[in-house]
């Protein structure tokens, strides 16, 4: 029952298979089993869960249920949550109970899902491996040795192991799309916009997006119909109707035009790796699709343009975090500058502190051309490469991460190595795109996913696209044994 | 070595509007600490910034009001800095593309000739909260009440020259502001504050020499007072040969000086970059025409329509526009007693005479301008004498309102019977015989004294005209 | 671009960051590796490009001059490390 999809789940409790109740308890039990050695959730909710699923049950019971009700979720730490703690995976806020909900928080609840606790990630979402988190790594399903990627490690990590039917993540520079690949599940980064980050803690404003991770692209789409849409208190959310991403999940992918950059599958991609896209690649095939060559020429500078970006955002946005009004503040500081410098060197780790001073350094006098002007010229030019690729085709297919799941430890000595992960997710967020990662095969037992990037706003087409794949391919499927 | 004073000001205004620049938190002054901040307010983590409409009217309206061009695409940027008033960690304004570009405003020097000032541009940024500094417990408490209030920084280019020109620009652009209504403008609570970039160069110097900051001055006359110190202070390290520091200075009124602020900042790096949370602000033609369209009549216009429709001097014109309220006030009596000279001397010499006296506003006048004007009225009408209207205006300061029912009461209406002053007339002629011989014999100095005795027999109320006539016909008869 | 002590000494101070002097020379180090994968965007020409802010030019929405929010400060003082009559406590500001 645990593994089913959230559209299994919800047909379940329509015909009264299960109760919700009956459901999150059988959650709780399994997370009360298997988080001691995975880490995925850093705060559970039993009692509040218990009781959202009592109210959902009462709910359908009086003809009131929506797809999501009584659906047990996890959110992300870095959602805000009402009376809840949320830490965001950093000491500077492991006793920040959250006055307030997030948007994405506020909407699952109204749609009746039931809010199981907090999943681990990295530290203020900084980082690939969910290693960076101050209340430890988590340990990847599939192989306990591993990471689970980053930084939604804990949200991908607990989807793939069934200690939640689907969850909540973020993706500033592919922080869905990576753990979805490593954890053989479903991940959406929506187009910039699509959703509200009122109650997402910033990390870098102009990239974050929240998005579903998931078993199948039918359950992301229908995470999107709740999540996405305007909100008044994001002056970037985007102002559009309504959609709903189920309506085209069966359209036939005949026609789709589909494009390989060049860049993705060059010589910084693995051969095995190569393999399993080229099968995924037939299937899509099978199914009407063609492809050609496109390219994305400086896709190689995303990385650079990325780590000036972010952190300069990052910097300031974690400013507010300065011990004077919530979160953490140091001992007996002697002077206000001393509270300050305390406060902040304690309470962040050394990954957010680095990214603080990198940005700080790329927006300070002298430097500001040379960096961050700079990386803005060339967040054009990237964006410029997928407008003209879009031209000729409707969606980009690649590699989410160049290989599968890594080992704990095993990149952390040198932080360009781990910033180097992300290098066929990143460009999306600069460009603010709609990229999707879902299983694609299995290599030396461990899951890999392929990426698809649409337009902004094509959504439904991605969703459509992986939906078909999925129908007619069983990675998606496929479970660790925990 | 004559010196050349070179000032230019900083003036940041606080918008009246009902909630803040980027949360729906009240600006409302004197609420208990830290019950106007929001989530936002506070920085909470996760919490963003949407802007309020009004402000944008605001600063465009400004804009208009100082012939500034309009920012068709306005930016906001981040300034970075750590100060405990400063929640986010930066403050929120415009740096590359302010709301408001460059215009100018006039101004009238002490000679009464005109001087262009030239306003460098207008942006919008977010207020800071306060830090107290009284002792709880060693350390200072933090309101954040005010943190986020709307501000429109005013920046002029240095064409001011001495403290009195400083001060004529201040009051200037207070008077726009508050013809605009865009702020209370009021000082003493901070709505309006000013920075005074000050330095000197030698006189036919191009150049500028290195100047001084000095903060946060909070009323017209220590603005005159904060720059004619540092100005004296900068004379005599120049004339002793040395060298100004360029540095931010804090005016202490209490000892009429202004200090350097102790400040361990080696220099500040504000690290300025584009607000990532808020869109560029793209306002068109439509949206700048419908603000133009409901400007109010502006001082100097409004100068100069008193001087043609009402026949008053540029001196009067100008003290009766010099703001809003007055010039509202003036207009209003006028209304009521259809005399504008009569109504001028009035509001420039009797109503601002008293409201000085009582140091307060126009707007808190204890006479309303129907009152003024129905007093004015009863003049024109002989009711009573410009003479007993003084007494009249004696009671309404003291705060009763119906002129009327004031003459009525005390007896104070005028004499106009033939009857009764040819009485009077008589009763003085008969009570001073010497005096009579006197005028008689030629003496004409000695009418005045009858008019004297007269009106004080009538307790003041005699009509003046009547009276004059009456006794010329009977001392000569 | 590689940072010496004092570089990285005055970017902690500009982010109120306490960088123990031991540990100073290593992220010296690693921030200069960072800096050296940045500046791979130097070999482009950009002179001709716009910066880009934003992923898309859309302009901001207004809201109108409403009071939304109510005192709530006892709830939002609640997590505060140190509070005295609804004012938040830091040590001593010196002007």
């Amino acid at each position: 029952m645990l593994s089913k999809t959230v559209a299994e789940l919800a047909t379940a409790l329509a015909n009264k298979d299960v109760s919700s109740v009956e459901l999150t308890q059988a959650y709780l039990d399994r997370i009360a089993q298997l988080n001691p050695a995975l880490n995925a959730y850093v705060t559970l909710t039993p009692e509040r869960a218990l009781a959202q699923a009592a109210a959902a049950d009462a709910a359908r019971a009086a003809g009131q249920a929506t797809p999501l009700t009584g659906i047990p979720i996890a959110h992300k730490d870095i959602f805000c949550t009402r009376d809840v703690l949320t830490a965001c995976g950093s000491r500077m806020l492991a006793n920040f109970t959250s006055p307030y909900d997030a948007c994405v928080v506020e909407r699952l609840q109204a749609a009746g899902a039931v809010m199981l606790g907090k999943t681990n990630m990295d530290e203020f979402a900084m980082g690939s491996s969910n290693e960076t988190s101050h209340f430890g790594p988590v340990h990847n399903p599939w192989d306990q040795a591993r990471v689970p990627g980053g930084s939604s490690g804990g949200s991908a990590a607990a989807v793939a192991a069934d200690l939640c039917a689907m969850a909540t993540g973020t993706d500033t520079g592919g922080s869905i799309r990576q753990p979805a690949s490593f954890c053989g599940i479903t991940g959406l980064k929506p187009t910039y916009g699509r959703v509200s980050r009122w109650g997402m803690i910033a990390f870098a404003s102009s990239l974050d997006q929240a998005g579903p991770l998931s078993k199948s692209a039918e359950d992301a789409a229908l995470m999107m119909n709740v999540i996405a849409g305007a909100d008044a208190r994001d002056s970037t959310c985007l102002d559009i109707p309504a959609e709903d991403f189920t309506a085209q999940l069966s359209k036939p992918l005949t026609g789709l035009r589909i494009g390989l950059p060049r860049e993705h599958f060059s010589s910084g991609l693995s051969t095995s790796v190569q393999e399993i896209l080229q099968l995924a690649i037939r299937k899509l095939e099978s199914l009407g699709a063609t492809f050609r060559d496109i390219e994305l020429p400086n896709n190689h500078l995303s990385v650079p343009a990325y780590y000036v970006i972010a952190p300069a955002e990052a910097s300031a946005n974690l400013s507010r975090f300065d011990g004077a009004r919530f979160g953490y503040r140091c001992e007996n500081p002697v002077n206000l500058e001393d509270m300050y410098k305390r406060s902040r060197g304690e309470g962040f780790g050394d990954e957010v502190k680095r990214r603080i001073m990198v940005g700080t350094y790329a927006l300070s006098a002298g430097y500001y051309d040379a960096y961050y002007k700079k990386a803005q010229k060339i967040r054009r030019l990237i964006k410029e490469d997928f407008d003209t690729a879009f031209k000729d085709v409707d969606l980009i297919l690649g590699p989410t991460s160049p290989h599968t799941a890594f080992k704990l430890g095993e990149k952390n000595s040198d932080p360009v190595t781990m910033y180097l992960e992300d290098i066929y997710t990143i460009a999306v967020n600069l460009a603010g795109l709609p990229g999707m990662s879902l299983p694609a095969g299995m290599l030396g037992g461990l899951p890999i996913g392929m990426q698809l990037v649409g337009p902004a706003l094509s959504e439904s087409r991605l969703l459509n696209v992986a939906h078909q794949f999925q129908l007619h391919t069983d990675w998606h499927t496929q479970r660790p044994e925990v | 070595m004559t010196w050349e004073t070179v000032i230019g000001l900083e003036v940041h205004v606080q918008l009246a509007t009902n909630s803040k620049l980027f949360s729906g938190s009240s600006t409302h002054f004197g609420a208990a600490p830290n019950t106007q901040a929001s989530l936002y307010d506070l920085a909470m983590p996760g919490t963003l910034p949407v802007m309020n409409e009004e402000v944008l009217r605001m600063a465009v309206s400004f804009g208009l009001a100082v012939d500034a061009e309009i920012g068709k695409r306005s930016v906001f940027d981040r300034k970075n800095y750590f100060y405990p008033d400063l929640p986010k960690g930066y403050q929120i304004s415009q740096l590359d593309f302010p709301t408001v570009g460059r215009g100018s405003l006039k101004i009238q020097l002490e000679d009464g000739s005109d001087k262009i000032i030239a306003i460098t541009r207008a942006h919008i940024e977010e207020d800071a909260g306060k830090s107290l500094h009284e002792d709880f417990q060693g350390m200072s408490g933090i309101d954040l009440n005010r943190a986020g209030t709307p501000l429109l920084e005013i920046v002029s280019d240095p064409d001011l020259r001495n403290a009195k020109e400083a001060v004529a620009y201040l009051k200037k652009l207070h008077s726009i502001i508050l013809y605009l209504g865009i702020s209370d403008g009021n000082m003493a609570q901070g709505s309006m504050r000013c920075d005074a970039n000050v330095s000197m160069r030698k006189k036919g110097d191009t150049e500028f020499g290195t100047r001084t900051e000095i903060k946060n001055v909070n009323s017209f006359r220590f603005v005159e007072k904060a720059i004619n110190y540092e100005v004296q202070r900068q004379i005599e390290i120049l004339g002793d040969g040395g060298r100004i520091v360029q540095e931010t200075r804090l005016y202490d009124s209490d000892k009429d000086e202004t200090r350097s602020m102790r400040s361990k900042e080696v220099a500040n790096d504000y690290r300025y970059f584009p607000e990532p949370d808020l869109l560029p602000v793209v306002i068109d033609d439509a949206f700048i025409d419908a603000i133009r369209a409901t400007l109010p009549e502006l001082p100097d216009a409004r100068c100069q329509r008193f001087i043609t429709q009402y026949g008053l001097s540029e001196y009067d014109a100008d003290v009766l526009t010099s703001s809003r309220d007055m010039a509202e006030y003036f207009e209003a009596v006028v209304a009521l007693c259809g005399d504008a000279k009569l109504s001028a001397n009035w509001v420039s010499a009797d109503l601002l005479g008293l409201l000085n006296k009582q140091d307060l506003n126009i707007s808190a006048s204890p006479i309303s301008p129907q009152s003024l004007g129905t007093l004015i009225s009863r003049i024109k009408d002989n009711t009573i004498s410009g003479k007993i209207a003084k007494t009249v205006f004696e009671v309404l300061s003291d705060g009763e309102t119906d002129v009327d029912a004031i003459i009525e009461a005390r007896g104070l209406k005028q004499v106009t019977d033939t009857g009764a002053i040819e009485k009077l007339v008589d009763d003085v002629i008969a009570a001073n015989p010497d005096q009579v011989a006197q005028y008689r014999g030629g003496k004409e100095a000695v009418f005045g004294f009858f008019v004297g005795q007269a009106m004080k027999l009538s307790k003041g109320k005699a009509n003046p005209a009547q009276l004059n006539e009456l006794l010329r016909k009977k001392l000569s008869a | 671009m590689a940072l010496d002590n004092t570089d990285v000494e005055k970017i902690a101070h500009l982010a109120r960051l306490q960088i123990s002097e031991s540990d100073t020379l290593e992220v010296a180090q690693r921030i200069t590796n960072i800096l050296d994968m940045i500046d791979q965007m130097q070999d482009v020409d950009t002179s001709a490009v716009t910066p880009m802010a934003h992923p898309f030019d859309a302009s901001q929405r207004l809201r109108p001059d409403v009071v939304t929010e109510t005192d709530q400060r006892d709830d939002y003082q609640k997590i505060a490390p140190a509070t005295q009559d609804g004012l938040y406590l830091v040590p001593k500001v010196i002007e």
